[in-house]
């Protein structure tokens, strides 16, 4: 039935309550709609369900500890939550990490990319009825959680990053598992898009659905995916490349339409892209330190020197010790990264002590979900849980 | 029917026995997924670690059909007051796991926004260590419920004025 | 060469509340007085200015600076990729300045946000109202004089017990 219709019968206006726990929210959203029949009228998000206070705790706890915190931000994608993060504090601090640690963070980054847009899809298919986009996409998470498991030590929260290079060197062998799962991503990638592209109910539940103006985008600070939808050509791994992405050749993926359907072929396109990247970074992986030196005082030196060496174990007081530790000098850095979800970076302020003095985030799915109340206007009922899944909301993030 | 037949085809047990036995092997997992905790939940039901092995794969969204409610993330003080409250709209008997250490302890986040520990202001029965725990130890806690309920007598479920 | 005629410019104009200009990391930052924040970000705007990046507050007690706070605008421009700070200084008796909210429509939130965490008030704005902590929630918890562990919201709920009376025996496993 199509709104027109709909604008015939007459019903009584409803106020309905979506969330904060509810299946197609992921996490911990709220909407209160204003329905007329199936169609909504409006619809006021309310946040703040996850707000945990990571900016507070950021002002507590030193450059390295706080590395731990951002894993739980976008918790889809921690690992460029953990290379943003370290941007900025080395902008901060004027260092220049070593190519190889360089290299390593845009294989990370864009494994994490593949991983998020993976889940992104599958959860919006899994909310229109597909779940077997979201198996597909989950098996494949999977093993790309084996990898981070591999080099990182963990899953989900990876704490990879250090300022001033990274936790540790990729294990061996770590190449060759990513050269095996890559082929495995073109494959589900594939296999998704045999399932989506034709599809009619598909096509019926995301074209012209949630449509975002490139105005709008504009006005509302809508960045990533879901800006490059509605056609804005803006891509900060190409425009501000950080951390050495201009030595890689990738297409920025640009969207005509700006709806839902668009959203899910830009992702869907850029873990292509991001498989062109990774097979580039493995190419041209230099060889060489992840760390800076362990003499400038801010990255902790090797285990073995700690142990064996006074030195050593000297560096290593001297780093983690209360009232020691680096001195940043007094300033503010800011360093926008293209995060799966849209510009994701850090402003942080020192006041030359240990600790930041203080840390924002700038959120992207906070900003991106600004315009949630716009665009769903008008639309049925059901397309909420359609936008909802195109904007890939992510509460850990949204909240902080 | 003689007597051995009797024996092949019967089984002597106690209702309570046959109930616990129903009860753990028919779980109906309502997630109450906030944060990180939630994704590695997903992940318990995705093919690899397949929840369903252990007969808890009926994943219900509304606490009035489930029968576990699993608190998988970090609870704030606005969502403290919606989580209470879904317990209470769970039928008895219920049981709770705190996945992580977020919901159990407050994790790392010891700040004005986030519940130190969910066991505070509700019951909670099995606690899952980890930040976030893997599939495997969310299938561990699993299997330890599952032990708890079978050791569970009606007795225990005494209405408040019959003892 | 854009940012300096730019920044030039502004500051001939607004001669009375530029506060000051900085450099530090290849990042400009331009220090204004917080009630000419709407005059001077529609000029940038105006000049290509057109994408606000980030809207957020520093509470400057401990650091010191200008005032006590400062909102900070993180503007962008798509056409040369240039990036500018504009830091707005209001003071602590009267954390008010205006809205951005007419320009940006992504300020709006992010307004509410500076609002809850930091108590700045912003005249013009939409619907100023709590955005992350409960309506109830008293005090804003990132000012620096605000407890890292809170005034005690935490634990101020009802416990809930189980309504089917009590289970003997369970911790016998």
């Amino acid at each position: 039935m199509t709104v027109d219709t709909m604008k015939q019968i007459e019903t009584e206006k409803m106020v309905i309550n979506f969330g904060p726990s509810h299946p197609a929210t992921h996490g911990t959203l709220r909407i209160i709609l204003e329905l007329d029949g199936e169609k909504v009228l409006k619809a006021t998000p309310e946040i703040g369900y996850l707000h945990s206070g990571f900016e507070k705790l950021g002002e507590h706890l030193d450059y390295n500890q706080y590395i731990t915190i951002t894993d739980r931000m976008n918790y889809l994608s921690p690992l460029c939550n953990n290379v943003a993060y370290a941007l900025s504090a080395e902008k901060l601090m004027d260092i220049e990490v070593p190519k190889r640690a360089q290299y390593i963070r845009v294989l990370m980054c864009e494994l994490s990319r593949i991983a998020d847009h993976l889940l992104a899809v599958g959860m919006q298919a899994v909310d229109l009825g597909a779940m077997t986009v979201f198996l597909y996409g989950f098996r494949l998470r999977e093993d790309i959680y084996d990898l981070f498991e591999m080099a990182t030590g963990t899953r989900l929260t990876t704490s990879y990053t250090r300022v001033g290079g990274l936790m540790r060197d990729l294990p061996e062998g770590f190449d060759k598992a990513v050269l095996q799962l890559l082929p495995n991503v073109v494959n589900v990638v594939d296999d998704i898009e045999t399932l989506l592209n034709k599809n009619r109910i598909w096509h019926q539940r995301t074209k012209g659905v949630g449509v975002i103006t490139k105005e709008d985008a504009i006005s509302y600070g809508i960045s990533g995916p879901q800006a490059r939808a509605s056609g804005i050509d803006w891509d900060i791994r190409e425009k501000e490349p950080y951390s050495r992405y201009d030595d890689f050749d990738f297409d920025v993926i640009i969207g005509l339409n700006g709806d839902v359907f668009d959203r899910y072929l830009v992702r869907m396109e850029e873990i292509r892209q991001s498989i062109k990247i990774c097979y580039q970074t493995l190419d041209k992986m230099p060889e060489g330190e992840v760390n800076i030196d362990a003499d400038s005082g801010y990255i902790l030196p090797p285990m073995d020197e700690v142990y064996n060496s006074i030195e050593g174990l000297i560096y290593h007081f001297e780093n983690i010790m209360p009232n020691r530790g680096m001195e940043p000098p007094i300033g503010e850095a800011y360093v926008p990264t293209e995060s799966p979800n849209g510009e994701l970076g850090f402003y942080i302020v020192s006041d030359g002590t240990r600790t930041p003095y203080r840390v924002r985030t700038r959120p992207p799915s906070l900003i991106n979900y600004s315009i949630f109340s716009k665009i769903i206007e008008g639309h049925m009922i059901a397309d909420v849980v359609a936008i909802l899944g195109s904007l890939n909301i992510i509460a850990g993030e949204l909240d902080r | 029917m003689d007597r051995r037949e009797i024996k092949s085809n019967f089984l002597t047990t106690t209702v309570e026995s046959a109930v616990n036995w129903a009860r753990k092997n028919s779980l109906w997992p309502m997630p109450f997924g906030t944060a990180c905790c939630g994704v590695e939940l997903m992940a318990v039901l995705a093919a690899r670690s397949d929840i369903a092995r252990f007969g808890a794969e009926a994943i219900r969204f509304s606490p009035r059909q489930s029968d576990l409610l699993i608190v998988a993330g970090r609870i704030t003080i606005k969502m403290m007051p919606v989580l209470q409250r879904i317990y209470q709209q769970m039928p008895e008997p219920k049981w709770v796991i705190s996945m992580g250490a977020c919901a159990s302890s407050g994790g790392v986040f010891d700040t004005y926004s986030v519940i130190q520990g969910i066991d505070q202001f509700i019951p909670v029965d099995i606690y899952i260590p980890g930040c976030p725990p893997r599939p495997e130890g969310i299938l561990d806690g699993l299997i330890k419920l599952q032990k708890l309920i079978e050791k569970e007598k009606f007795s225990d479920y005494s209405l408040p004025n019959s003892s | 060469m854009f940012l300096q005629n730019l920044i030039t410019k502004v500051t001939e104009q607004f001669s009375d509340s530029i506060l000051d200009t900085t450099e530090f990391r290849g990042e400009t930052v331009l220090h204004i007085k917080g009630e000419c924040v709407l005059e001077v970000l529609e000029v940038l705007k105006s000049e290509g200015f057109h994408f606000l990046a980030d809207l957020t507050a520093v509470d400057n007690l401990e650091m010191g600076g200008f005032e006590r706070y400062s909102v900070v605008y993180h503007l962008l421009n798509h056409g040369n990729g240039e990036r500018l700070v504009v830091k707005a200084y209001v003071p602590e008796n009267n954390p008010n300045l205006p809205s951005v909210e007419s320009l940006w429509k992504t300020a709006d939130w992010q307004e509410r946000e500076v609002y809850d965490l930091f108590g700045i008030t912003f005249d013009g704005h939409p619907n100023l109202i709590r955005i992350m902590n409960p309506d109830d929630f008293k005090g804003h918890p990132l000012r620096k004089d605000y407890p890292r562990i809170g005034k005690g919201e935490r634990k101020d709920f009802p416990i809930v017990e189980r309504n089917i009376g009590t289970k003997i025996g369970r911790s016998e496993s």
